[in-house]
Order: structure tokens, then sequence, then C-alpha cells
């Protein structure tokens, strides 16, 4: 970590409930949780366990129950869609499992859909020389490999310059050897740019590139675990 | 009922809307072949028996006066089946109750028995048998109230009669009646009267004589012949050419209804089944790409191919039900409008208004047969799915790079104008036949919308420009124009003028024509000629003035000499120069100078008719008066025509727009709903994504919204060059000898019909945009497709 002390988000009696055929479900049941700048977190824990709903929380997809959550002075739960639509332009990057890049645009085109609407971005070429596609730009998403496809993605969600990326199953449809090129990509722009970055995955042997490994379980934070020695991509196989 | 038809119910419900969509526009198929065809059987089926039962003559011959006795000659000519001699004339009525003159057409009933050709059939009471009884049309009767035993006073031929009513009756002679001057039906002013024809031997002084006559031919005579030889036969005793059914008015009313039912009812239905056999096959072959996981599994459960594809065959059936349902229904109402304008136009005893079970039967198996063939592809693509790869996510849609990139990089578009772009490029025949059935929408409204202005022109040309005189009196013959004199000082009378008419054939070449030829003095102001470039013209002596549409038949220019043979007066032919054309949308008139039409016929100055402008306060009096005029034979009220004119046509204008644009905004929301559904099917992942990357609401359903209206757009100039061809069509259609229906397209008229259309469009769009709205993006994103 490189500024400890610098908050990036920080939730307080965070909770949220669906309700489906008259059983409330508590997804969140009350979590605590601070971030911070710099920081590059994997939420870890078995599916239902609540770390994707925290997730779109802090990304501005969802909204909370009750409790609160801030993203630096900004409370995220008395924003409306609009200013959360705002939050997200400004200030998140997101990458999913399944790379939801636009058939129908190259992969420049792709992170341009980015870099036209952000404030302050990097040039799109910059984005996918970070990535190592600087080669394959002008290539359709169809005519790249998963691996590919994944790192325009990252490439479009970083070209922002954003604040905070937030990463759901990142590796989850991809191969050892290709989910290590997109966990090297990942920690690179964690370590280059600063972006504080969460990592949401079932894949244990990712925890250990993490500066801090937080557990869920039913709704909850189990425990939080802070990797001394963190372990480079490269170490990592599946 | 078994798992898949449960998951056949399900599917269904889900598509819904879409569903709904494309059969409200397979309903209009439906209903419009349900009605033309059904009603263009109907009509033809009642008009067939009825002339055949009532023996409606095949030859019609008007004579000034034939000896009877040349009866038996006419029947010896070969091929003649029968032969009914007649008197008739024009009378003019004065009815109880009524201030307005009416006419009467006269006609003789045979004194010993039934008329053999033209029977009418007796809707109440008796025919005429005793002098001062008639017989009157049926329409005639119920107009005006008569009953049995009711009394009438007739002006005929210059003797004033009493009448008393015996009957009422419809005949297959005047299942259409218009009166002369008329250019709409009017049953209280103009009907058909049946008296003894001792009564109208008498009144037309016609002993021993006729001067109409009918004739039935066997069903293998060649009527030209047959036509020639009458009027050989007839020619010394003033006939006036015989002619067959194709010029009798009744008849040739009938058979362009019936003529314009089966033209409406090839070419309109197919349209609306391959709008939506094309929506079918977009809608079924998306659902098929949506459900290949589905489909995998039903497969790998043990399901065959056969059954597979029957499940979305008939997933696109129940479309079809519920359109078939929906087209009956709307059919059906349909019919019993058409029922009720023609029974207030056409007189027939028994017209049978239902439509055939087999109409019914064709029109569904239509319906359904389009559906299966719009959803086969689908359906063989689902049986064609291996299991193992139906079970996987299709890869992404292939895109390359085009030449379109170029310049869209020089027109530094935003990347989801990008999108947009290159989709519409990656699909051209889907965004072409989008495109297509958009167009389509336009067409329908400027093909109907046209209409509007063909009437104002109609109108305009006939009533301000042409025919301005408030009234027309009718004499019994032509009578010297000394008697305007006396006209003038009718009552209400402020300015007369006189105006002969003349039926002649015109010969050019091996054309000729049939016309009623109008003399008039060179300085009218009531009634005038318009040439084709709007302005009024005078037939120069010895020149002839033709209608464009006449010229066209005879092929005639301007210059060239036609043999005018006329039919009255001397009965000669003259040689005459065609000096000009004239604009004319009703009939096909012919124009000459009153003075040449004199010196012609060697004799002093006539006329048939005298064009008057009234005082309007003055009318009941005219009437009166008119009545107790000998040389007097009717009056036509041109304001009363126009009136009569423009609200019927009006009416029927309005009805048949407010038709074709319900139709236009259902094929508009049908294509467009379903165009917008399908893409936000195919692009809910890169809408998610461009929410999630913080574009608002607005600008990622712009990708949606976009490509949508842009198709529309495109559809535009595509629509109303469709539009405007059809209109043109339909023109060329209405045009007969009876009429003619200018092509009058405004830009407004295409202004309109793209609003109509591009508003519906529209709102289709946002109903699916507020689908994207509601998205649950999350969700979208997390699904692997």
């Amino acid at each position: 970590m490189t500024m400890p002390d610098q908050i990036v988000f920080r939730t307080e009696a965070l909770t949220k409930t669906y309700e489906t055929g008259g059983i409330q479900l508590h997804a969140l049941a009350g979590v605590d949780l601070t971030l911070y700048a710099g920081e590059f977190a994997v939420l870890l824990g078995p599916s239902g366990s609540g770390k994707s709903t925290l997730l779109n929380i802090l990304g501005g997809l969802d909204h909370a129950t009750s409790g609160h959550v801030w993203f630096r002075d900004l409370d995220l739960t008395t924003l409306g869609d609009r200013a959360l639509t705002r939050y997200r332009r400004d200030h998140v990057g997101f990458v999913f499992q399944f790379y939801n890049l636009v058939a129908s645009l190259s992969a420049r085109e792709n992170v341009q859909l980015v870099t036209d609407v952000a404030r302050r971005p990097m040039d799109a070429a910059e984005a996918l020389d970070r990535v190592g596609l600087a080669a394959r730009r002008d290539h359709f998403p169809a005519e790249l490999s998963g691996g590919e496809q994944q790192r325009v993605a990252i490439a479009r969600a970083i070209a922002k310059r954003p604040e905070v990326l937030l990463c759901d199953e990142p590796t989850g449809a991809l191969d050892s050897k290709t989910g290590v090129t997109v966990l090297k990509v990942l920690a690179d722009i964690n370590a280059s740019l600063g972006t504080t970055t969460i990592v949401i995955t079932h894949n244990a042997a990712i925890r250990g590139m993490a500066h801090r490994v937080i557990h869920f379980a039913d709704g909850k934070i189990a425990a939080v675990t802070v990797n001394d020695a963190r372990l480079s991509p490269e170490h990592i196989s599946w | 009922m078994t798992a898949l038809d449960i998951l056949l119910i399900r599917d269904f419900r889900k598509l819904a809307l879409q569903g709904l969509a494309i059969a409200l526009i397979l309903a209009c198929g439906v209903a419009i072949l349900l009605t033309a065809f059904g009603m263009h059987r109907a009509l033809i089926d009642t008009r067939d028996a009825y002339y055949e039962r009532n023996r409606f003559a095949d030859v019609f011959v008007q004579t000034r006066r034939a000896p009877l006795r040349l009866v038996d000659e006419l029947r010896q000519i070969t091929g003649v089946v029968a032969v009914e001699p007649r008197v008739q004339g024009m009378a003019v009525l004065n009815l109880p109750g009524r201030t307005a003159l009416a006419m009467g057409q006269l006609l003789s009933w045979p004194a010993d028995d039934d008329p053999l050709l033209n029977l009418p059939i007796l809707r109440q009471g008796l025919p005429p048998r005793r002098m001062g009884e008639t017989m009157v049309s049926d329409a005639f009767a119920q107009a005006n109230g008569l009953s049995i035993g009711d009394h009438l006073e007739a002006n005929i031929n210059g003797q004033r009669r009493s009448l008393t009513i015996t009957g009422t009756a419809v005949s297959p002679e005047f299942i259409y009646t218009i009166g002369p001057g008329a250019l709409m039906p009017d049953n209280a002013g103009f009907g058909v009267l049946w008296l003894p024809e001792a009564d109208m031997a008498a009144a037309f002084d016609m002993a021993g004589a006729v001067n109409h006559l009918a004739f039935r031919l066997s069903h293998d005579a060649f009527v030209p012949d047959i036509l020639d030889q009458i009027d050989t036969l007839l020619d010394p005793y003033g006939g006036l050419g015989a002619y067959g059914r194709d010029r009798q008015l009744s008849d040739s009313f009938v058979s362009t209804e019936i003529n314009q039912l089966r033209a409406m009812a090839t070419v309109v239905p197919p349209v609306f089944f391959a709008i939506s056999a094309f929506l079918v096959g977009m809608v079924m072959s998306r659902i098929v790409m949506l459900d290949r996981a589905q489909i995998g599994l039903l497969k790998a459960l043990g399901y065959a191919d056969g059954r597979i594809a029957q499940h979305y065959l008939l997933l696109a059936g129940l479309i079809a039900m519920i359109a078939v349902g929906l087209g009956w229904g709307a059919g059906g109402l349909l019919a019993r409008a058409m029922a009720g304008q023609y029974a207030q136009f056409f007189d027939f005893p028994y017209l049978i208004f239902r439509v055939p079970a087999w109409v019914y039967g064709a029109s569904g198996m239509a319906a359904l047969a389009t559906t299966m063939a719009g959803a086969l592809r689908a359906a063989l693509m689902a049986a064609g799915l291996p299991p193992a790869v139906a079970m996987q996510p299709p890869a992404p849609p292939a895109f390359r790079h085009t030449m379109a990139d170029r310049w869209m990089a020089r027109l530094a578009l935003h990347q989801t104008s990008i999108m947009v772009l290159r989709s519409l490029i990656r699909w051209p025949l889907r965004s072409a036949l989008t495109a297509l059935g958009l167009g389509a929408a336009t067409a329908a409204v400027i093909a109907s919308g046209f209409m509007f202005g063909a009437l104002e022109r109609i109108i305009d040309l006939a009533f301000n420009q042409s025919y301005r005189q408030d009234a027309m009196i009718l004499f019994t013959g032509d009578i010297p124009q000394t008697a305007l004199i006396d006209i003038g000082r009718l009552p209400g009378v402020m300015q007369a003028e006189p105006q002969q008419f003349h039926a002649a054939t015109l010969i050019h070449g091996a054309h000729e024509k049939r016309v009623s030829i109008e003399a008039r003095p060179p300085d009218t102001e009531l009634s005038q000629i318009i040439d084709t470039a709007g302005h009024p013209v005078t037939a120069p002596p010895g020149g002839i003035l033709l209608s464009d549409r006449l010229a066209r038949q005879l092929n005639l220019h301007v210059g060239e000499t036609v043999e005018v043979q006329f039919h009255t007066g001397r009965r000669e032919s003259h040689d005459m120069v065609v000096s000009g054309l004239v604009a004319q949308y009703f009939g096909l008139g012919a124009y000459v100078d009153i003075d040449t039409i004199d010196r012609l016929f060697r004799r002093s100055a006539q006329m048939t008719v005298a064009n008057v402008q009234l005082n309007p306060q003055a009318t009941v009096d005219l009437h009166a008066a008119l009545q107790d005029m000998p040389v007097s034979a009717g009056l036509i009220e041109m304001t009363k025509n126009r009136q009569s004119f423009q609200d019927t046509i009006r009416e029927n204008v309005v009805v048949v727009n407010t038709v074709y644009l319900v139709i236009a905004v259902l094929i508009a929301v049908g294509v467009a709903y379903n165009a917008a559904r399908i893409l936000m099917s195919e692009r809910a992942r890169e809408l998610a994504s461009l929410r999630i990357m913080g574009f608002s609401r607005a600008e990622a359903s712009l990708v949606l919204v976009g490509e949508t209206m842009l198709i529309a757009v495109i559809a535009q100039p595509l629509g109303w060059a469709l539009g405007a061809w059809i209109a043109w069509a339909l023109s060329r259609g209405f045009t007969s000898d009876l009429y003619a229906i200018p092509l009058v397209l405004e830009p407004a008229n295409f202004a309109w019909a793209s609003l109509v259309v591009l508003a519906a469009s529209l709102a289709s769009v946002l109903i699916v945009r507020r689908q994207i709205d509601r998205m649950d993006l999350v969700r979208v994103l997390k699904t692997r497709e």
C-alpha cells in the first residue's frame, strides 16, 4: 500500500435485502469495511456470500437497503440514478467475467467508447499498449482470443484513469496461462497508476497477489488477512 | 399436456407483444382478403343470378321512331334470342309533399303479359294495367314516402297527367340509378316509372311504333356483328346506335365496382402477408438464437429434430391463429360496412352479403401459410443445431473493416454512431427489408392521401371553373333559342344561356367512340370549357375540342381531322378539325360551337337545355312554373349535385383514408417495434456495458433508437417513391370512360405520410427504450449470453 491513510471506500453497517416470494434474503448483513487508495484487495468467498453485491454497491450499480457507503466524501447511498451514472463515468472502471465488448467496434474503438466521454482519459492507444495489445488494436472482438478480449476490456476500464477498478471474476472464463497474463496486467495497472483494485474471485490461488484478502461468508466479512509478502502473478497457477 | 406444450405456451407468452404487433398486420391482410374477395364473389353471384333470372338484356338501342313490324326482322338476326320493344321517355314529376321537381324515366309495360326482358321484381302491389296507373322503382317510392294508391303529377311530353301508384319494383336494368346530368344517385329526385304500353304510346305519339329496344343474345353470339346489323335495320328510323352491356349505365357502374374489388383482393393482401412473413422470420430467427441452450438441452434429452422444428412452427402458428381470429372479426365488420355502402347505391333484390365459408377458410389458410413460410428458415435452423454446439454460446458476430470505415473516420463519428452504422452494414438485407416495411407504411398513407387533393381538383374544375350554372333546365327535345326570353322571365332566373347535346360517334382511322357532343355559344359565362392549361377556351367555328382522355383513346392530336357521325339532326357525318384539348374528369367530352351545329343541321338556332343562374329564394316558384311549362323535361340543380357529390365522395375518402392511416400505423408499429425488440435482445449486453461505463440512459439507448430511426428515415424516400407509384397506379386503375381521378401529389402529402410513420416508429422504439431503462444491468452482464 502506498498511502495507507487515504481512504477510498468506507462502509458502515451496510445491508442489502432481497425479497423473493415473501422470504427475506440478506445478501449483505451489516458490512463495515474500509478500502485504501492504491490497495489491491481480493474478495473471496463462496457464491451467495455477498461479495458481488458489495462490489455492485461500491460501483454504483445497486442501492443498499440500509447503512452507508462513502466514496471519499461522497455518500453513495444518497445518490439517485443520474448521479450514480455520473459517479461511474468519472471514477469507476469495471471488468467482468464475460468481456462484454461491443462486437461492432474494433479494440481501439471499444476503448474510445470510454475516452470519448471521460474527463481526463489517457489515449486509447496508450491504454491498449498498457495491456500489451498495441498491435491488435484494429481487430474486432470476433478476431481476438478470450484473453485478448479480456485485456481489451481492462484497457477500456482503465482508459479513463479511474480511481477504482472493480473486477468481477476477471479470470473466470480463462485458462490458467491466459488468466495469469490478465492478472499481470491488473497488477501492473495497480502498481503503475496506483488504481485501487478490487477483485472478486472464487479462485483462492489469486489471493497471494493481494495486499489484503477479505473473506466473505453469509453476507458478512468472516476474516481479513493481510499478505506481508505478495506473490507475483507469474507464480500463480490453477 | 406435454412439457413441450407447456413450453410452447410459456414461449408464446414471452412473445406476446411482438406477436400481437405481427398478428395485427397479418389480420389486416386477412380482413381485406376476406372482405374484398367475399364481396367480389357476392356481387358477381348476385348480379349474375339476378341478370339470368330476370333476363337482363345483352344489347340496347334507342331510336327516334321505329315501326313495330321491324321487331320481326330484328328477331331474325342470327344470335338474337329475344327482342323487347318499348316506349321510353322522360317526365317532370310533382310529388305530394315535395317542393322540388323530380325527374322520371318512363318505360312502357306490355299490355298482355310481363316484359320478356329486364323483368322487374315486384316489391309491392301490381304492375300498371289501366290508363293512369304506374309502377315506380322501389328506392324512389321509399325515398319519397310513396305507397300504393298515392297519386303523383307528371308532365309527360308537354301533357299534364295524374298517375296512381299500383306497385313498386326493382329492375336488373336499374341496379344503379342515376338521373341525367347527375353525378351521384338521388333516389328522391330521380325514379323509374312503368306505365301501360297504351298510355306511353299515346303520350309519346308511338302508336304502332317504339323508340327503345332491348335484345337478348345467344351465348355464342358475336356482339359487334349483331350491333352492326341492328344499326343497319334501324338507321332509317333514327337509330342512335346499338350498344352492349358495357355501355349500359347501371351495369357499367356495377362492373366497375366488381373490378375494383378484385383489384383490391389481389393487390393489397399480399403486401400485408409479405410484411408479416418477413417479421415472423426475423423474430423467430432471433428466438432460435436465444434458445440455443434450450434447443441443445431438448436434443440431449432425446427430442427429434422434427419435433424441435415443429415447436417453432407451432409458435408461429399461434401468431397466425390470433391474426386469423382478429382478421375474421374485422373482416366481418368491414363486410357489413361495405354491404351498407352497397345498399345505399345499388338496388339488388336479394344481395347476399354473406361472405362464403370457403373464403374464410382460404384467408385463414393463407395467413397460416404466410407465417409458416416466414418461420420455416428459423425452424430448420433450430432443427439443424447439433446438441453440443447448441449448448455453447454463439461466437460474437464477425465484423470486418469495410470501405465505410474510411469515411466514418473522416467524419470523426462517435463510437455509438459507428455501432449503429456498422450494424446496418453488417446485416444489409435485414436493414433493407426493415426499411421496405416502413416504406410500405409511408406508401400506404400517400396512396390514400392523394384522393383528397384529387377530389379538390375535380370539384374545382367541374364546379368552379366549368359548370358554374346553378341549374340546367331540360327540354323535351331541341327547342328554338328564342325561348330563352321566356326562360329569362321564369321566377328566380337571373341569367340564361343555351346549350345543345348531341349523340355522335367520333371516328379516326380504326378508332371510334360514341360520345355526347356539347355545343355552346362562344361567349358563355355560366358553362365554360377549360383547356389543359387551365384557361377558358371556346370551340372555333368548324372546330371541335376534345377531352384529353378522349383524344388519347382516338389517337387524335390538335390539328388533325376527325369524322363526326351525328345520331341526331340530319344524322349526317362531318369532318371537323381538332382545335384543342380540354381538361375533364367526368365522361369523355367533345365540344363544338353551337352556331356550327345549327349550320351543319341546316336549321334555325336551337337549344337542348338552358343553363341558368338562379336567385335561391325563388326556387319553389321556379319549380312550380316549370311544372306548368309544356316543353320542360326537368331541372338539374348543379348546386345540389355538387353538394351530394362532395358529401358522398368526401365521406368515402375520409373512411378510406382513416382505414389506410390505421393500416400504416399498424405496419409502422409492427415493423419498428419488432426491429427494436430484436436489436435490444441482440444488444442487451452492449447497452448494459455502456450504462456501466457511465453512459446515461438516453446516451445508451440512442444506439437502439438511433438504428431503428435511421432505418425509418432511410425508408422515407423509398416510401415516397412507392407511394407515388401506387397512387399513380390507383389513379390509372380508377380511370374509366365514366370518370378519371387526377394524380395530385403535393409536398404536404409526402410530409404528412413521413410524419405519421416516423411518429409511429418513434413511439414503438420508445416503448422498447422503456424496457432498456428497466434492464437489470448486472444480471445482463453476468449471464453467459
